[in-house]
């Protein structure tokens, strides 16, 4: 590495396996260009054309990808990027909510005053960043995408920034991402300074090719690295910013936070831990474990205290963190070879068909917020925007919409033939696997815990009006609209979309979770 | 001082000491510009350390990590410098306990 060369040899690139990333990059790049170089303002449709296109692309090259390759492992950039099963697959998620994010947001960008080139520019940059998280093989690549899906996030939180809870939401966001992000990348640099490498498969092979005493710098440098990446996918102890972050940030880039954002994170918590540290998976377990202990409980009590709507899902959302925390925790506790290889090959499955199940049911809450948000004006303005009182006689006032959010919050909350019901049941065997049969237990417990905070908004929806005396000119508002009338096309289309998918991959889950198993094949060892 | 000798450890805790200084401030101080400082000192704690193991091992791949930090961190304060400028512009003289309108 060091040697002197007078001659300047680049690492060899292997361009197609960066497609993805050069369509979104190029995307929002041409986007902004176009955008300030056009005489005129750009029409808003253009934006969201040209976000859906992108997201849609770079699904569907990733979905080739997938096919041609047979997911099989191909490294690129001296071995910093890498692309295999678990990469394209996040890369389809991500491609699919950034479609999902710009339908949704594309009539609610005038009420919170956001620009739509800029919005999405933003957008594709984050899911760039996100992207570049799933596959990344190197510690510092993977800080890269970290800090692109960030910075982005802050922007695009801040745009919306007419409004004081939106600044202090994005302020709030970025004070803590900036920590946590110092906090990874020490971690980073503690890791370098114990194994020499940051490449992630360097990192493993030295591990499980070296015999040392205890290494204090690298449990250090891995404790910290789960601190940087536990406050980016909040989990509890450090979740204390998301509630306010989510309650604050306009509702689209509340289901985008919830789903891409969350979802990249866990990405990069389980090829860290599966792919560099697997050696040390006996020292990183207990604390993931502890982890998952902390946020489900946690998720799961103060969803059921919130009187917020969109506040809930923010602590369901903790809750839902926990689950997959569970899934990647699920490792066997004696560390065999093998053991390790069908341990944990279920473990990251699991994590990840929860990831995915999950996204949808988020993207689809939050675009069910986002269109019944403006109906719920009240002349109060210090009445929270989502409080439970004001979704009274939602479902006499739109009775698909309050049946569609009813499915999507029961798919929450774990009931059979829905996503939701597979995903959770999928970890808990994953932990149970694994021997860890506490854990399951409490797993099961909150799921039965946070269902009642779930239900608690269904019951509010199909109560009756009189219940939800507070100002809300419900009645008005039913005389003069139909009952899908007024509602935006583009979030009706995002909301059956999320809708479908969690119905259907409830009922016929087993696609998915083969996908999911072949995903992971390629990071367990 | 004769028979001193600076070894790599030095570095390694002036890079610790500095990252929990801009930590402890970080979650001290309430005026969002010592903050952003704050967030940087901690960066190029982590730089420092970057730095030193990299002489330790001889190799040149932590001398470009710090490169990458840089620029990212340029960019962080860029963002942050601008959503500073946003919160201060709505309400001057404001701090990190004003911005408290979001609880639960």
């Amino acid at each position: 590495m060091a040697q002197a060369q007078s001659v300047f040899v680049s690492p060899a690139v292997d361009w197609w396996v960066l497609v993805p990333q050069i369509i979104l990059v190029g995307a929002a790049l041409g986007l902004l260009l176009v955008a300030s170089l056009a005489p005129r303002a750009l029409p808003g449709w253009v934006s969201t054309v040209v976000a859906i296109a992108t997201g849609a692309a770079a699904a569907i090259v990733a979905a080739v990808q997938w096919t041609i390759w047979d997911a099989a492992p191909r490294p690129t950039l001296a071995g910093a990027f890498v692309s295999d099963g678990f990469s394209l697959l996040l890369t389809v998620l991500v491609g699919v909510g950034v479609v999902m994010t710009a339908l949704v947001a594309h009539s609610a960008l005038d009420r919170y005053d956001m620009a739509p080139p800029e919005f999405a520019a933003l957008l594709l940059a984050s899911a760039a960043g996100a992207v570049v998280m799933a596959g990344a093989n190197d510690l510092i690549v993977l800080f890269l995408g970290l800090e692109s899906l960030s910075i982005a996030l802050y922007v695009l939180i801040a745009l919306a920034g007419r409004r004081a809870s939106t600044r202090e939401s994005a302020m709030k966001y970025f004070v803590l991402g900036a920590f946590s992000s110092a906090f990874f990348l020490y971690g980073i640099a503690l890791i370098y300074g114990s194994t020499g490498s940051t490449n992630l498969s360097g990192i493993g092979d030295f591990l499980f090719g070296s015999i040392r005493e205890t290494d204090y710098l690298l449990l250090a440098g891995t404790a910290l690295l789960l601190v940087g990446l536990g406050f980016k996918v909040a989990a509890v102890p450090f979740h204390f910013w998301a509630p306010d972050v989510y309650e604050g940030a306009p509702s689209p880039v509340t289901g985008y936070l919830a789903s891409i954002a969350k979802a990249a994170g866990f990405a990069a918590l389980a090829r860290v831990l599966y792919v560099a540290l697997a050696e040390q998976g006996t020292a990183w377990a207990p604390i993931l474990v502890g982890l998952a202990f902390a946020t489900l409980a946690v998720g799961a009590v103060m969803a059921i205290c919130q009187s917020d709507v969109k506040r809930m899902l923010a602590y369901s959302s903790i809750s839902h963190a926990g689950f997959v925390l569970v899934g990647l925790s699920a490792v066997p506790a004696a560390s065999g070879l093998a053991q390790w290889t069908a341990g944990g090959g279920d473990a990251v499955s699991s994590a990840v068909f929860y990831l995915i199940a999950y996204s949808f049911m988020a993207l689809g809450s939050f675009a069910v917020l986002s269109v019944v948000g403006p109906e719920l004006q009240s002349p109060d303005p210090d009445a929270s925007a989502h409080s439970f009182s004001r979704y009274g006689g939602l479902a006499r006032r739109r009775p698909v919409l309050a049946l569609a959010f009813t499915v999507l919050l029961l798919a929450q909350a774990g009931v059979p033939l829905t996503a939701g019901f597979v995903a959770k049941f999928e970890v808990i065997r994953a932990a149970i696997g694994a021997g860890g049969y506490v854990l399951a237990a409490v797993a099961m417990i909150t799921a039965v815990v946070s269902a009642f905070a779930y239900l608690r908004v269904v019951l509010a929806m199909y109560a009756p009006e009189g219940a939800a005396d507070d100002g809300v000119s419900a009645p008005a508002a039913r005389a003069s609209r139909p009952r899908w009338g007024g509602l935006p096309l583009t979030s009706v289309f995002a909301i059956s979309l999320a809708v479908a998918v969690t119905v259907v991959v409830g009922v016929f889950p087993q696609r998915l979770l083969e996908w999911s198993a072949d995903a992971v094949l390629s990071i367990i060892l | 001082m004769s028979g001193l000798e600076v070894t790599t450890g030095w570095y390694l805790t002036l890079g610790a000491m500095l990252f929990l200084i801009g930590g402890t401030g970080l979650l001290l101080r309430r005026n969002p510009l010592i903050m952003l400082m704050c967030v940087e000192l901690m960066l190029n704690g982590v730089n420092l350390s970057f730095i030193a193991f990299a002489d330790r091992f001889g190799d040149v791949h932590g001398h470009t990590v710090v490169l990458f930090v840089l620029v990212v961190a340029a960019a962080e304060v860029v963002v942050g410098l601008g959503l500073v400028v946003a919160v201060l512009r709505a309400s001057p003289r404001a701090t990190a306990d004003d911005l408290s309108a979001l609880k639960g």
